[in-house]
């Protein structure tokens, strides 16, 4: 079994790395400084997020000392935009943990006990594809109010019946496999049948309804914030920057473009990773 | 046949009655109902009055069946912002969101649809793979994105269309074309992939060795089976159509359902959130059945199988 277990990323490894097509390298990479603009964001920073200089207000994009321009209140455009690449990144990454963590647990219970346990978790599934994802985390920011912790729970419900669907089916048809059957014979506890011998057999398909999620969340929060409704005034995202940035449409349409641009990157990358990732892992397809 | 109709009408119903108590635990939570529906500076008495006939002072269980029973009978309550029933807000907004959602969803499924199927008619063609990144791309481009790229080219720049407002038909155009363009990326792509798979099966192997021709094989064994998957996709978009639109109506100030939303959202007028929540969901899980009911008529083999997922 522990062979198995360790040659089996190796494999994937090799099998990942034979022909990946230049924009898919291009789309990596675009990820890969994204990534490092998230953590590097404290040393990245020309100017502190928040400083104003009200001599320097929107001033155009190209300028010494301010490459992409300032806002209206003479804030940098690009230390706000480093610093809302970390905001969105970590709500998107976060958020999708924690829908990928909540929907395969629910998945799986659905798998292990059937009966009630599984009707529940169909019906909690059809209620969430019942509702717009949107609508839904409106109305709860309607009721509780904003705040940065409500927001990545919320987004962290995204999507969780995608894998709670995909995780119980397949823990249903793995279990139907002998080596479940096998190591069930052999003692072990159904958390170890499950997070030592099924979950690694499914991961890839999980994977790759992680890279569908993803970039959706980016949209979801890049879109809430955009209405005002998501991340608040002083800290800002992607979207709350474009958001403000509508404002100024006319007089100076750097402030949401630069922005925009991050965001149309940043998830075209991940939806063409995403697509040749499928390609290669997803089992079903080959 | 009417197992399966049964089966599914009552799924649609606990749908309906899960979204009903998520609004009830939701209101709940967030502090005193009325409080929370008559406003901060409502008067004691129609505070008392509210508490009374929703029986606030009951124990919960109680509260949430008369709760249950005044949904059941349309009473959605009254908006805190100008003392109409919440329900008939929302219903005169309807109208102005269809006259952007319906065009625009023609136009998903007139060029979605037909691009999809040529691309897979001619897989691995230049044609193909333009499809398939105007696809991509036009579903990763966020709404608010393309809309404000949009007013700044055809409004600001170029002067051809307005930016916002409801006034004439011109005024429909840019939100009609923000709201298509990522569903006919997300049609091609699925009609796309449903008619590649299709194509692979053997019975269009064995429609092609009995010497049909081509175009044959395409419209009676091709395109029929592809549809179900497609049909699927369309319903979604049917349900979404009341409430697809929040963004794109923001950026236009459209006066319709989402803005309704937004606008609601951000005054806490919860009575006429809550509302909107039902109907949304309403009209969700209709659409939903409604695509069952055809994948039963479409699919003979779903008829007979169990209607169990």
């Amino acid at each position: 079994m522990t062979d198995i277990a360790i040659s089996r990323p190796r494999r994937m490894m090799t099998r990942l790395r034979l022909g990946m097509p230049r924009l898919v390298l291009a789309a990596a990479l675009w990820l890969v400084l994204m990534a490092l603009t998230a953590i590097l964001a404290d040393w990245l920073r020309p100017y502190d997020t928040t400083r104003m200089d009200l001599s320097a207000r929107l001033v155009a994009m190209g300028t010494p000392g301010h490459w992409l321009g300032t806002d209206e209140l003479g804030r940098d455009v690009l230390s706000r935009l480093i610093q809302s690449i970390r905001v969105s990144l970590v709500i998107a990454i976060g958020a999708t943990i924690l829908s990928a963590v909540f929907g395969t647990t629910l998945g799986f219970l659905a798998a292990q006990f059937r009966g009630w346990v599984e009707h529940l978790v169909v019906a909690l599934a059809d209620f969430q594809a019942a509702l717009p994802f949107m609508i839904m985390s409106l109305a709860v920011l309607a009721f509780f109010g904003s705040s940065m912790w409500l927001l990545v729970c919320l987004m962290g419900f995204y999507g969780w019946e995608r894998y709670a669907r995909i995780a119980r089916g397949l823990a249903i048809s793995a279990s139907a496999q002998g080596y479940a059957a096998a190591v069930i014979q052999l003692g072990a506890s159904p958390r170890r049948v499950y997070l030592r011998h099924i979950l690694p057999n499914v991961a890839s398909t999980l994977i790759v309804s992680m890279t569908l999620t993803f970039p959706e969340i980016i949209l979801m929060e890049s879109g809430l914030s955009f209405l005002g409704l998501g991340v608040q005034p002083p800290e800002s995202s992607l979207g709350n920057m474009v958001g403000f940035g509508r404002e100024y449409l006319t007089r100076a349409p750097w402030i949401m473009l630069a922005p925009s641009a991050v965001i149309v990157l940043t998830t075209l990358s991940i939806s063409l990773l995403g697509d040749w990732l499928r390609d290669r892992l997803d089992p079903t397809i080959r | 046949m009417l197992n399966f109709l049964f089966t599914k009408i009552a799924r649609a119903l606990l749908t309906i009655l899960l979204v009903m108590t998520f609004a009830f635990v939701v209101l709940r939570l967030s502090g005193d109902p009325a409080q929370i529906l008559l406003g901060p500076d409502a008067p004691q008495d129609a505070v008392d009055s509210f508490r009374a006939r929703w029986g606030l002072d009951d124990p919960i269980w109680k509260q949430y069946l008369a709760y249950l029973r005044q949904l059941f009978a349309f009473d959605f309550g009254i908006s805190m912002r100008d003392q109409s029933p919440a329900i008939e807000l929302v219903m005169e907004r309807i109208p102005a969101t269809l006259a952007i959602t319906l065009p625009a969803l023609l136009l998903k499924i007139a060029i979605g649809i037909p691009a999809g199927v040529y691309a897979a008619l001619h897989r691995n063609s230049l044609a193909d793979r333009g499809v398939i990144m105007l696809s991509i791309f036009g579903f990763t481009i966020p709404s608010f994105v393309l809309g404000l790229v949009l007013v700044l080219v055809f409004a600001v720049t170029l002067g051809w269309l307005p930016a916002g407002g409801q006034d004439s038909w011109r005024h429909a155009i840019l939100p009609i074309a923000t709201l298509s363009v990522g569903g006919i990326g997300i049609l091609a792509r699925f009609s796309r992939s449903a008619m590649v798979e299709v194509l692979g099966q053997p019975y269009i192997r064995t429609a092609m060795a009995k010497g049909l021709p081509w175009r044959e094989v395409v419209w009676k064994h091709a395109l029929p089976n592809a549809a179900v998957p497609i049909i699927t996709l369309i319903g979604f978009m049917v349900g979404a159509l009341i409430a697809g639109a929040v963004v794109v109506e923001s950026i236009f100030s459209w006066p319709g359902i989402g803005r309704l939303i937004v606008v609601s959202v951000a005054n806490r007028d919860l009575a006429v959130v809550q509302c909107l929540l039902l109907v949304i969901a309403a009209s969700m899980v209709v659409a939903n059945l409604c695509v069952d009911l055809a994948y039963g008529l479409l699919d003979p083999r779903l008829r007979h199988r169990r209607a169990a997922h």
